[in-house]
């Protein structure tokens, strides 16, 4: 696979443009019309942190409300709405496109390629995600105000929605389209664009992590898509797809959703264990332990994501047997996942540990992740979920495995790379205060969640009994100053894009990253490897 | 490659320098979504219909300046074989993630048939659903539910046979898989008479075979008390042969693209990404139909 | 095995749990599950009690290892990376298998309560629950007994923006209705959960029951309540505006009270109520009369 690729000029027809045109495009067009992968890459993550920023504001809403009993600022219904576009712009505007964000930038850089595969669709699959969201909160205006029953969208209330359905319907087949595209391009560019030598048994975890993301997008958001389709028929067309009348079943609904959905929390979760697998032994400077095995944990929990979805259905009155099949195959996720804690341990043992911002955000993420795990692993257990099942438990459970997992993985990632982004150091100091406001508060504001869950208080709801008040008031102070300190994050990054000490081209000098994207000057030149790099031992990752 | 001296030949990958085509293709969809959305609920204030006009116009735009922007990149010979599987990859995953489009609806026709449908009307484990709700329901299938939903007002209706128009679409299609299967080693042996010749064949058989689907469709609703609103029979019959029939169009339309470039003379025997693309659509077509035929008609 | 240790476990815990205090719900502690009123609950807590320290134990050793190596392996220790250390196909099988242990040792109990939770045979009695937006109605199959069940005036007019009141003034904020469902102890009663506008689920924690009520299904489940007793319990899927506002209370009472509740409920409501059935379901006395 001989790569390497051409500056055309302005005009791509005429060859009589040389080679080595590096004149960067200026002005609104070179956002507009991007098809640099590192342009693209920017644009996903700064419009995830904004999405991250609305999303949050959306949450400081809930806990507020949440802050004592009685209905205190905002009516049920607009209490609904808020809950049901939080998890929408956190999952599908924040946490993906972060990620989307990240392969962009590092793919690339990481296999040798010049590009991603496929420029003009990578530009495609961002810009529609600004109209996709433009489209979702417009319906905040209309009558009836915004989507108000819940991200899973269960009919058949979200039946009873008013203008606000079709607008959240096709926002999110929009969506949908995009992580589509975005996962085509992943694979397209790990499949065909590796630098000479670089098999897959070299390549970066990272890369390995996406590439099996992608699989489960492609193989996920169709599915979706169907599913709101069926939907919008029911809504407008009279079909009957989960009316029992005419021989359907709303429950129906809840399985296709959730083989989309159970899939996608792993879609949130996969590159994050792809980041902190190249954090951690860069700080420990030793290599990742068990490479292959992590991939093989990855490719096996991608698996058997696609059966266990009905684990989130136990209370539906599934048959008995299904409920036994679900409970176990649920549980086994827990093994494989398993071996990735242990894996990242081990990658630790007999190492020589520093405690960069990125460290410290990969070793949150490990404590934290495997908090919600095992949470998690309660849930799966279906006797016990009967009591579980929408309640703060619930709540607890997957903001630890996606606030202290994927949104951490992606602050870390976000240090890790920064430098070589900008070419700047940042100020630690500031994102070592950063991290410790956020570990700490995380736990303020999500632990106690537990505790409210089992003690009896449902989720989605805008006002409770008395007896749940204190630990709501200790969630939602954590809340606020969690949410208070992400303002930190961004202080460091506008000044770290500012300037700051040149950082060099390994970025992490005194520590051992490993990977081709340390061989290029910090900040990487705007166009990735024209002519593919050299694979030597040093360069990639030693697998054996 | 064709021409000499084509960044193609020195073995770079090309990588295009900015484009407006997707932003303008996301203002499209925008402009689109928007336009169905309003056209559904009905919006007054701004008429949906003329918005959702409108984003069908800026697609077909989008298309034909998209589309033309490559084939004109392509025939200049910027492209080396990296690029080609970049795209053959591509298309092969976007195939894919239409094959799931289409597991969907499946899986909700065999969850009708399979659990739904005994629920309630009193098998398996959920005997009282039949018992306090839906007394007097056998269940079955075909059905339109318990309720019978559907345009007769005593609720009957036909389903459609998989003899007849069903058996001839099978047959349409069956047989453009093989026109085009001619057409491609034509392309490849050179023979250009034969290879436009048994691409127009295929498209005009796919045209007949949406033809067909039409009279279909009017059968099923004028004579056969088959509709959209037929309970679960007509949902799941409907949305399967609906979106299936769709993309027999848009294969369709994207044959006679290709087939109107064959006459310009584009594609040569080892550089013919977008005639293999269309081609390997058209068998998933092929194939969904095949599907379809079993579970929906036949079955 | 496993059980009996579960056993022992759960009933020194359950000692512990019991001194810490607890409001609003009966038998409820502010940060754990009840242990509840029924064979099913108490086996429901024993099972949450046993995985919640499974996972504690499992988190000592995972989490000890992590610390130990952020202690031991600092380079402000000195500590020098041995960058041979790399994989052992060794160790990756023992952590593979280990886990696999203790999660077949966790399904075991797990599907023993399940399979007893979903075993509706030998009722003594059925009530079929139906939820609306937002109420739930209430029928003694066989008994011509009908009556909905809805949120208490004085939650309902606290809970109003603006009312003024303090929720602390209202007993059992949010969590009364005007007519609790009524029930006698010691019997086995099935509830047919079904829902009529959009999906409810009928959750009351010291049963361990939550059940989805689905519009045009109907969905089994059943208690055996073993204490005389008010207990309380919520909608527990979200179904639109007033969600938070559908509470669901069970009054438990001996068997001679509730034969004289449900003679007096008859002789006030019978006429009324026995149409009511009828209409609703036709077919339905005769093929689910316990
Ligand atoms: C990033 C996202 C993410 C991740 C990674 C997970 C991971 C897991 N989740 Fe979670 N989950 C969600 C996001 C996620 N979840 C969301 C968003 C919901 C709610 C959706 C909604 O209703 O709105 C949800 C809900 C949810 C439910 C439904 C709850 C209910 O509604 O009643 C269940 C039930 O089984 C469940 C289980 C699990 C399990 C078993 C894992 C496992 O993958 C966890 C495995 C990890 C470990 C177990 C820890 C590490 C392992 C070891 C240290 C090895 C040794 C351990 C043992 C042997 C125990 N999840
Ligand atoms: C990746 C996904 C993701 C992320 C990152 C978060 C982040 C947060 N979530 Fe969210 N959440 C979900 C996914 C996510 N959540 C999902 C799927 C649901 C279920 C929805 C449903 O039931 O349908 C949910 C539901 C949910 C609930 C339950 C609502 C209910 O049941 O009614 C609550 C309540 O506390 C909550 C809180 C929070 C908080 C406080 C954060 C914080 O981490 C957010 C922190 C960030 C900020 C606060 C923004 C940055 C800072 C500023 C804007 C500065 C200004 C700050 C102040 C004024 C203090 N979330
Ligand atoms: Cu009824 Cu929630
Ligand atoms: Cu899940």
């Amino acid at each position: 696979m001989a790569h390497a690729h051409t500056h055309d000029g302005v005009n791509h027809l005429d060859h009589s443009h040389d080679d080595h045109h590096h004149d960067k495009p200026t002005g609104i067009g070179r956002w507009l019309y991007a098809t640099n992968h590192k342009d693209i890459g920017t644009m996903y993550l700064v419009f995830s942190l904004i999405m991250f920023f609305m999303g949050g504001a959306m949450a400081m809403v809930i806990r507020a409300e949440l802050w004592s009993p009685g209905l205190q600022f905002v009516d049920p219904l607009f209490f609904n709405s808020m809950t049901t576009t939080h998890a929408l712009l956190m999952i599908f505007g924040a946490v993906m496109p972060a990620f989307v964000g990240l392969a962009n930038w590092m793919i690339p850089l990481q296999v040798g390629a010049p590009d991603m595969a496929l420029p003009r669709m990578n530009n495609y699959s961002f810009w529609i995600l600004p109209f996709a969201f433009t489209l979702l909160l417009s319906s905040f205006f209309t009558a009836g105000g915004g989507p108000a029953g819940g991200w899973t969208m269960y009919p058949p209330l979200a039946l009873q929605a008013g203008t606000s359905f079709p607008l959240m319907i096709f926002a999110i087949h929009l969506m949908g389209a995009s992580s589509i595209m975005g996962a085509i391009n992943v694979i397209v560019t790990i499949m065909n664009m590796r630098a000479p030598g670089l098999t897959l048994l070299k390549l970066p975890i990272f890369c390995w992590a996406w590439l099996i993301t992608a699989y489960l997008l492609i193989a996920v958001m169709p599915v979706l898509a169907g599913a709101v389709t069926m939907l919008l028929t029911d809504h407008y067309f009279g079909t009957s797809f989960f009316n029992p009348a005419g021989g359907g079943d709303p429950v129906m609904y809840q399985h296709i959703f959730w083989f989309f959905g159970h899939p996608e929390v792993y879609i949130l979760i996969l590159p994050a264990f792809g980041i902190v697998s190249e954090i951690i032994p860069t700080f420990s400077r030793k290599p990742l332990f068990g490479y292959e095995a992590m991939i093989y944990a990855t490719a096996s929990i991608a698996f058997l994501s696609f059966i266990v979805w009905a684990h989130h259905m136990f209370t539906t009155g599934m048959p008995l047997a299904g409920q036994m099949f679900f409970m176990m195959s649920t549980m086994l996720i827990a093994v494989p996942t398993g071996v990735k804690v242990f894996n990242w341990t081990t990658t630790m043992w007999k190492g020589s540990l520093t405690f960069e911002p990125p460290m410290l955000f990969s070793l949150a993420f490990l404590f934290l992740f495997t908090i919600g795990g095992f949470s998690g692993l309660m849930l799966a257990i279906a006797p016990a979920d009967f009591q579980y099942q929408d309640t703060y438990f619930v709540v607890a459970h997957f903001h630890y495995v996606l606030v202290s997992g994927a949104v951490f993985a992606i602050m870390a990632s976000v240090y890790y790379w920064l430098p070589k982004w900008t070419g700047h150091m940042y100020s630690m100091a500031l994102a070592k205060t950063h991290f410790w406001l956020s570990a700490v508060f995380v736990n303020v504001l999500f632990f106690p969640q537990h505790f409210l869950g089992l003690a009896g208080m449902p989720r989605r709801i805008p006002d409770y009994n008395t007896q749940f008040t204190d630990w709501n008031r200790v969630s939602s102070l954590g809340g606020f100053v969690f949410g208070l300190s992400q303002i930190l994050f961004v202080i460091v990054i506008i000044q770290c894009v500012r300037g700051g000490p040149k950082a060099s081209a390994k970025v992490w000098d005194d520590a051992t990253p490993e990977g081709l994207e340390w061989t290029v000057d910090s900040p990487a030149p705007y166009h990735s490897f024209e002519t593919p790099p050299v694979i030597t031992e040093e360069n990639t990752h030693p697998s054996h | 490659m064709a021409n000499a001296h084509t960044p193609a030949d020195q073995g770079k990958y090309y990588v295009p320098h900015g484009s407006p085509w997707p932003f303008f293709g996301s203002v499209s969809l925008f402009v689109l979504m928007l336009g169905a959305a309003l056209t559904l609920e009905g919006s007054d204030s701004i008429p949906g219909s003329y918005v959702l006009m409108a984003g069908f116009a800026l697609i077909f735009v989008l298309f034909y300046g998209w589309f033309g922007k490559v084939i004109e990149e392509n025939q200049a010979g910027m492209y080396n074989l990296d690029v080609d599987r970049s795209f053959r990859m591509g298309m092969m995953w976007f195939i894919f993630s239409e094959v799931m489009f289409f597991a969907a609806f499946f899986g909700a026709l065999f969850y009708a048939r399979n659990l739904s449908i005994p629920w309630l009307s009193g098998e398996g484990a959920k005997h009282a659903t039949h018992a306090l709700i839906w007394g007097s329901y056998e269940g079955g299938w075909p059905t339109n539910g318990p309720l019978k939903l559907g345009p007769h007002a005593d609720g009957s209706f036909e389903k459609m046979d998989a003899v007849g128009l069903p058996a001839i679409n099978t047959l349409l299609l069956l047989t453009s898989g093989v026109t085009i299967t001619v057409a491609h080693h034509a392309l490849r042996a050179g023979n250009r008479a034969v290879l436009s010749i048994f691409l127009a064949l295929t498209f005009i058989l796919g045209f007949i075979f949406v033809g067909c689907q039409a009279l279909e469709y009017h059968e099923a609703y004028t004579e056969r008390g088959l509709q959209l609103g037929t309970g679960i029979y007509g949902s799941t019959f409907f949305m399967l042969t609906g979106f299936h029939g769709l993309h027999v169009t848009i294969g369709a339309i994207m044959l006679t693209v290709i087939w109107l470039r064959t006459l310009k003379g584009h594609f040569t025997a080892d550089n013919h990404f977008a005639f293999e693309a269309v081609a390997w659509y058209w068998h998933f077509v092929d194939v969904v139909w095949l599907g379809l035929f079993v579970f929906v008609y036949w079955l | 095995m496993f059980d009996v240790n579960g056993k022992k476990l759960t009933a020194v815990l359950a000692g512990l749990v019991a001194t810490l205090p607890a409001w609003g719900y009966q038998n409820q502690s502010s940060y754990n599950m009840t242990q509840g009123v029924t064979p099913v609950a108490h086996e429901v807590y024993a099972l949450h009690m046993i995985i919640f320290w499974v996972c504690v134990a499992i988190a000592v050793v995972v989490f000890g290892a992590m610390i130990y190596s952020l202690i031991a392996f600092r380079r402000s220790n000195g500590a020098v990376a041995d960058r041979t250390l790399t994989h052992s196909t060794k160790v990756e099988i023992i952590w593979t298998t280990i886990p696999v242990f203790i999660l077949i040792a966790m399904a075991i109990p797990a599907a023993k309560t399940l399979i007893m939770m979903e075993d509706t045979r030998n009722s003594e009695m059925s009530i079929k629950i139906t939820g609306h937006q937002w109420q739930w109605q209430y029928e003694y199959l066989g008994e011509g007994v009908m009556f909905y069940s809805r949120l208490s005036q004085n939650s309902n007019e606290a809970r109003q923006r603006g009312s003024g009141i303090d929720p602390a003034t209202v007993k059992d904020y949010l969590l009364s209705v005007d007519h609790p469902l009524v029930v006698p102890v010691d019997t086995k009663i099935r509830v047919l959960i079904t829902g009529n506008d959009v999906i409810h689920a009928w959750w009351v924690p010291d049963f361990a029951i939550k059940k989805d009520a689905i519009p045009g299904f109907v969905n089994e489940s059943w208690f055996k309540a073993e204490k005389v007793g008010h207990y309380l319990g919520q909608c527990a899927e979200l179904c639109g505006r007033d969600h938070g506002f559908m509470p669901i209370n069970v009054d438990v009472l001996s068997k001679e009270d509730y034969a004289k509740w449900l003679a007096d409920k008859k002789a006030a409501a019978a006429p009324a109520a026995a149409t009511a059935l009828n209409v609703s379901a036709p077919a339905a006395t005769a093929a689910v009369a316990p």
